[in-house]
């Protein structure tokens, strides 16, 4: 049956053993994912207090942490009523299908696991083998573009569904600018594609085994830099947080929301934040493999490389969240026309040009084509493509001023 | 378990189809046509092509139906409509015949290729069963590279013809948006 994952430990007959090792899986996964939701919150505020000379939340818990716990268990027992011109089915429906994508990208994600030698990943747990992952399917990182992709249906539906003009606003400003950064997001990706040769997480993982395999460096910086900027837009954060602009849109899209459904909102944000790290620290940096130069690898003593695969994943996800929590400490929200100027005109043309040249590249490797000629070449074509471009955007900016004049 | 997957998905599709049509709101029709999709990609994914579901839930289901509500709640026509005006007098009754022709041609089409199709077990689509086919094409990345050898091979023509009319659409649609200065009124808004 290979509807379900490939897994070692899924091969041949299912006993009970496997079972249980899958249950705790998703067990634990779930729990850490809601855990570390709880720290982000608590992180992202004492951080940004701390970047703006505040104190921060100091008062529940040692150093204000059980703040984000005292503000759940607020929510959940609050009223949560349905205003009167919602769309009552959608109103309920939006919160989950906010959620639910934000806890599934987590299935596909190597969260450990010895990835040195060759192991690809895979670990020993009572006597069974199995990846620290809950599942590795061959399409693995398409789903998380897939996910991303379904996840604009929360937000969209939810401004919908309150009837009420300021959610719409923010709903559809969401739209178009999730659906604007997906293509700059789907072809950064593809740079990584190109150079992992596989399409599965745990593979993409075990294709960067030393530093100079890190596709941050294979892939040449650009598609990481498009990739983040992408990222911090389709997660809403700031300076691309349009859709929940306070000054301008009272909350965004969930400005009717209340009770459990805010909360649900509030945790899919969090939690899609600790998500997209993940994602980029397994796209980019590695995922659980250790940092390692040439031949030399940084190893933690005492500690098994199955274990050792998990903290570096947690260290490196840490970092990115530091740097999601300083954007939004450090830079102004752009205008709208700004943002979608920015998606169209700068990111796609640029991560495609990137992602043809690495093609190209590649495709001369095989073929014992000059490296230095191709690159030539190709700068070439796309200072060409680069002067058509801005005489088209010359020629539609003097059309439009000339309609509106 | 296949036969439960099958079920299940089938449906998936049935009821989002009827939804799509009996749905009074054009959203929630909307949202019953992202219920037939997945259930589609579902069953891509029983029939071992993962790539085509994944791309399945990308593009229709995270595209293009994001689209068609995108535009439902830009133009404000997310309204229930009284469906009692018809703007068009044949449409409904040509849509009862072209649905009927339809279903025919698939009928048809089953009956005639009944025998042709394997259905045993490791036979046509079923190569779970078949270790030395499953061996082959039950790998990692065997989908994605048989999909991209037909279609960077035998298919290449028609799949870069596919591009230009890609190209055709996006031009003639900012060309009919466009509001030229030279004409006195204000040029009309494709959709």
């Amino acid at each position: 049956m290979t509807i379900l994952a490939i897994d070692p430990l899924l091969d041949g007959d299912l006993l009970w053993t496997p079972i249980i090792i899958v249950a705790l899986k998703v067990l634990v996964i779930f729990v850490v994912g809601l855990v570390g939701t709880m720290f982000m919150v608590w992180f992202e505020r004492k951080m940004i207090a701390g970047m703006q000379n505040r104190v921060g939340p100091n008062k529940a818990g040692p150093f204000g942490m059980l703040q984000t716990l005292a503000d759940g268990m607020k929510l959940i027992f609050k009223e949560g009523f349905v205003p009167d011109r919602a769309d009552s089915l959608v109103y309920r429906l939006a919160p989950f299908l906010a959620f639910v994508p934000a806890f599934l990208v987590w299935s596909v994600l190597p969260l450990g696991g010895d990835f040195r030698d060759g192991n690809g990943g895979v670990v020993t747990w009572f006597g069974e083998e199995t990846r620290v992952q809950l599942a590795d399917p061959p399409v693995g990182i398409l789903l998380v573009l897939a996910l991303s992709s379904i996840a604009v249906y929360g937000i969209m539906l939810a401004g919908w569904s309150s009837g009420s003009k300021y959610p719409l606003l923010g709903a559809v400003r969401a739209t178009a600018q999730m659906v604007s950064y997906e293509a700059a997001l789907g072809l950064s990706l593809a740079a990584v594609l190109l150079a992992a040769g596989t399409l599965s997480t745990s593979g993409i993982v075990g294709a960067q085994s030393s530093l100079s395999d890190w596709h941050i460096v294979a892939t040449g910086v650009l598609p990481f830099v498009i990739f983040m900027i992408a990222a911090t837009a389709e997660l809403n954060r700031p300076p691309f947080d349009l859709v929940e602009a306070e000054q301008e849109l009272v909350g965004g899209f969930n400005t009717e929301y209340s009770a459990f459904r805010f909360a649900l909102f509030f945790l899919a944000e969090f939690m899609n934040v600790i998500t997209m790290s993940a994602v980029i620290v397994t796209l980019f940096l590695g995922g659980p493999q250790p940092i390692r130069f040439g031949d030399t690898t940084l190893d933690i003593p005492l500690i098994n490389n199955g274990l050792e695969g998990t903290i570096w994943f947690l260290l490196k996800v840490f970092v990115f969240l530091y740097v999601y929590v300083w954007l939004r400490g450090t830079l102004p929200r752009l205008r709208y026309d700004q943002l979608m100027d920015f998606g169209w005109k700068v990111l796609i043309p640029v991560s495609l040009g990137w992602f043809l040249l690495l093609a190209a590249l590649r495709v001369g490797d095989g073929q014992d084509w000059n490296a230095v000629a191709v690159t030539a070449v190709s700068l070439g074509v796309f200072a060409v493509s680069y002067l058509l471009f801005a005489a088209a955007t010359r020629a539609s900016e003097r059309n439009r001023e000339g309609a509106t004049s | 378990m296949t036969l439960v997957v099958f079920v299940l998905a089938s449906i998936m599709v049935l009821g989002g189809g009827v939804g799509v049509v009996i749905m009074r709101n054009p959203v929630h029709a909307a949202l019953s046509l992202v219920l037939t999709l997945f259930g589609v990609a579902v069953h891509f994914v029983a029939m071992e092509a993962h790539f085509l579901a994944a791309v399945q839930v990308i593009v229709y289901a995270g595209a293009i139906v994001v689209l068609f509500l995108f535009v439902l709640m830009l133009l404000g026509v997310d309204k229930v409509e009284n469906l009692r005006i018809e703007p068009l007098a044949v449409q409904r009754p040509l849509a009862a015949v072209m649905g009927m022709a339809l279903v025919g041609l698939i009928v048809a089409a089953v009956i005639d290729t009944r025998d042709a199709v394997l259905t045993g077990v490791g036979g046509g689509i079923d190569v779970a069963a078949n270790t030395a086919l499953a061996e082959e094409v039950g790998g990692h990345d065997a989908n994605i590279r048989q999909l991209s050898d037909n279609l960077f091979s035998q298919y290449v023509f028609a799949f870069e013809l596919t591009s230009v009319l890609l190209v055709v659409a996006v031009a003639a649609t900012v060309l009919m948006t466009r509001k030229l200065p030279d004409r006195p009124d204000d040029g009309g808004g494709g959709e």
